[in-house]
């Protein structure tokens, strides 16, 4: 187990590394120049060189590479360009609505999804069963900033349920900034409740015809109990590789709706920077994007390991 | 459809005419379309077939775990309790069903490598039993648990009891199936080809074991099989199943000595004789195959359905044929069952 973690550990690491170094090439391959963007259009050329040399972006990429490794090894992700703060208090100060947005959309989802895949699949082919999926497909191929559109609309413009956009004032309590994030969660749980929900029916029909299950039935125990002690353990193993694969599709689909609910959070954040050729910022965030999702993989792997008896590591 | 000298008890199991069909949208199968059988208290009767006979389904429609399209569409299976209380498990409620599920009915699987739950131990998948059904505490369902641990002869049961079922092998999990089936102390065991999966040595254990515990705690065994072998070492009534029908039922000494319907003869004379007292012979005898092959579900011949196979088949076996009695309870169907059993003898 310890020898395990080691290697996962290093694993871990040059996985961060590689994407790291992805991640800082392809930035600067896009076309576009941080200083004259900083700048504006009036700005001189002799003006644009000079900012670009105080910031050492006239130095040859794999130069600039190596000081931005040095750096890190410091541990330092640099400082923002357009903010003029070190990257991490940046993202810090973006870091809650994106995290918060990200927990209450698999929440969504998983609630919906888990409950209806589980029954559908019990009355499989059924009224119910056949309604749940084709509506999951619908949910699937529903985009979901068009979603989060209709939701505005008929949720918080007509009926005025829930805020439309924003996340209220810096000051507003948290029960109000995660009333404004409940709009944004639907949007973004939706799609993946649909995900969820084909795969927890799929995992849950091939659990029910296994031969455990009719055992478990033999004994004269209540169906319930066949269902929620025999059956959901065994199909939980596929679903919780499904949820944590979900969660990177929640990162990227939260740098969408934040832009759709004009949050400011960590997705808009990248976005803003992307635009402005923050280099610094745009690895950052994605660094510790790509960091967080294999933490997410890792904590799944866990997951198996106390869920699964015949899991070692 | 009685036998010319009834026995004094009454039956524990009394099979009429069942009918097991699996039902889908547009088609539907017939896999049972006539079992009758007869286990008497304290014994053993084997259920023999080839695959695809319809023995496991008439299994688990007397346990009521039939697949979600499989339907009985006819006749009865009447269980007898100790005090005299019948159920028709053909026409049981699910949860009356439950009720009688291991304290009276309880199966074996055919396959001990999946018919444990692989993440429950094995320990508490018969603890779940003992306390779905009994007024147990935890602790004393747990000495049950050991106690019926070490009674099929799992060594170290003590330790073994929090073992999960990966951590086995095939013959001890085979063991632990019969231990949770056993553990309410059931009335009626129905065993499901219980050594298929094994090799031959564990498969003797375990026939052993299931004979000793028959003889300890009294109960009767429904036991499958396709293995004649078997059927001789552990039954006293055998009923032969071909195409969904009960073809024969008899003493297993009657059924070995003097088959009264020519299937029954074709599976006895293509048992390779190995066994034989003179090994050279065995070794020279060629084996007798029964030619042909089961007609498909869908496509059974009129009348008698083994007719196109039959070497005895005339005219008249065409048209349908009931059980007739060929001796004191011994059943068969076929009309021309003199024919045969004299046959078998010359």
């Amino acid at each position: 187990m310890v020898s395990y973690l080691r290697t996962r550990l290093l694993g871990m690491v040059l996985t961060v590394l590689i994407v790291l170094v992805f991640v800082f090439f392809i930035a600067r391959l896009a076309p576009g120049d941080p200083a004259e963007l900083l700048l504006g259009p009036d700005a001189s050329a002799a003006d644009a060189e000079a900012l670009r040399e105080r910031m050492g972006l006239n130095l040859p990429v794999p130069v600039q590479f190596l000081s931005f490794l040095g750096q890190l090894l410091r541990g330092d992700l640099g400082t923002s360009i357009f903010y003029r703060q070190p990257v991490l208090e940046v993202m810090a100060a973006r870091a809650e609505p994106t995290i918060l947005l990200t927990l209450m959309s698999l929440a969504i989802a998983v609630t919906i999804a888990l409950p209806i895949g589980i029954y559908g699949a019990y009355r499989r082919g059924g009224a119910f069963d056949q309604g749940a999926v084709a509506v999951a497909m619908l949910a699937a191929a529903l985009p979901n900033f068009w979603v989060g559109l209709l939701l505005q609309k008929y949720l918080g413009t007509d009926l005025g349920w829930f805020p439309v956009s924003g996340y209220g004032n810096p000051d507003a309590s948290i029960w109000e900034r995660v009333q404004h994030l409940v709009l944004p969660s639907i949007a973004l749980g939706f799609a993946q409740s649909a995900i969820i929900l084909r795969f927890s029916r799929a995992s849950m029909l091939d659990v029910l015809g296994d031969d455990y299950i009719r055992t478990a039935r033999s004994k004269g125990i209540s169906e319930r109990r066949v269902v929620l002690r025999h059956a959901l353990r065994n199909a939980l193993i596929p679903i919780v590789t499904v949820i944590g694969l979900s969660f990177a599709l929640l990162i990227s689909g939260a740098v969408i709706t934040e832009r759709v609910f004009n949050l400011p959070g960590v997705g808009s954040l990248i976005v803003g920077a992307v635009l402005r050729r923050d280099y610094p910022l745009i690895q950052a965030a994605l660094i510790v994007v790509a960091a967080l999702y294999i933490l997410v993989n890792f904590l799944i792997d866990m997951i198996y390991l106390a869920i699964d008896p015949r899991v070692k590591y | 459809m009685h036998t010319s000298s009834p026995p004094l008890a009454p039956p524990t199991l009394e099979v009429t005419a069942l009918q097991t069909s699996f039902i889908y949208k547009r088609f539907s199968v017939k896999a049972v379309r006539d079992v009758s059988l007869r286990l008497e208290r304290g014994k053993t009767l084997a259920l023999v077939g080839e695959s695809g006979s319809g023995k496991s389904v008439a299994a688990l429609s007397l346990m009521g775990l039939l697949p979600p399209a499989g339907r009985i569409v006819g006749g009865q299976a009447v269980y007898r309790q100790a005090d005299g209380t019948t159920h028709d498990l053909a026409r049981l409620q699910r949860r009356q069903m439950r009720r009688l599920s291991g304290p009276d009915l309880a199966m074996i699987f055919q396959e001990p490598m999946t018919s444990l739950n692989p993440l429950l131990t094995v320990g508490d998948q018969i603890v779940e039993m003992l306390l779905t059904h009994e007024r147990l505490s935890r602790e004393a369902a747990r000495k049950r648990t050991l106690d019926i641990l070490r009674l099929v002869e799992i060594p170290a049961a003590e330790r073994r009891i929090d073992d999960y079922p990966h951590q086995m092998s095939g013959g001890m999990r085979q063991r632990i199936v019969i231990a949770m089936a056993l553990v309410c102390n059931p009335a009626l065991l129905i065993a499901d080809e219980p050594t298929t999966a094994l090799d031959v040595t564990i498969q003797a254990q375990i026939l052993d074991l299931m004979r000793r515990l028959q003889a300890e705690l009294g109960m009767s065994i429904l036991f499958i099989t396709h293995d004649l072998g078997v059927v001789a070492e552990i039954a006293h009534q055998v009923a032969v199943m071909y195409a969904g029908e009960v073809v024969e039922q008899a003493e297993v000494g009657q059924l070995f000595s003097s088959p009264a319907h020519p299937y029954t003869q074709g599976l006895l004379s293509s048992i390779p004789h190995a066994m034989r007292k003179n090994p050279e012979e065995g070794r020279r005898a060629r084996l007798n195959p029964i030619p042909g092959s089961v007609p498909p579900i869908h496509a059974l011949p009129e009348g008698c359905t083994f007719r196109p196979r039959c070497p005895h088949s005339e005219q008249r076996c065409t048209l349908p044929v009931t059980l007739e009695t060929a001796g004191p309870g011994h059943r068969t169907r076929c009309w021309k069952w003199e024919a045969v059993q004299w046959s078998t003898r010359h």
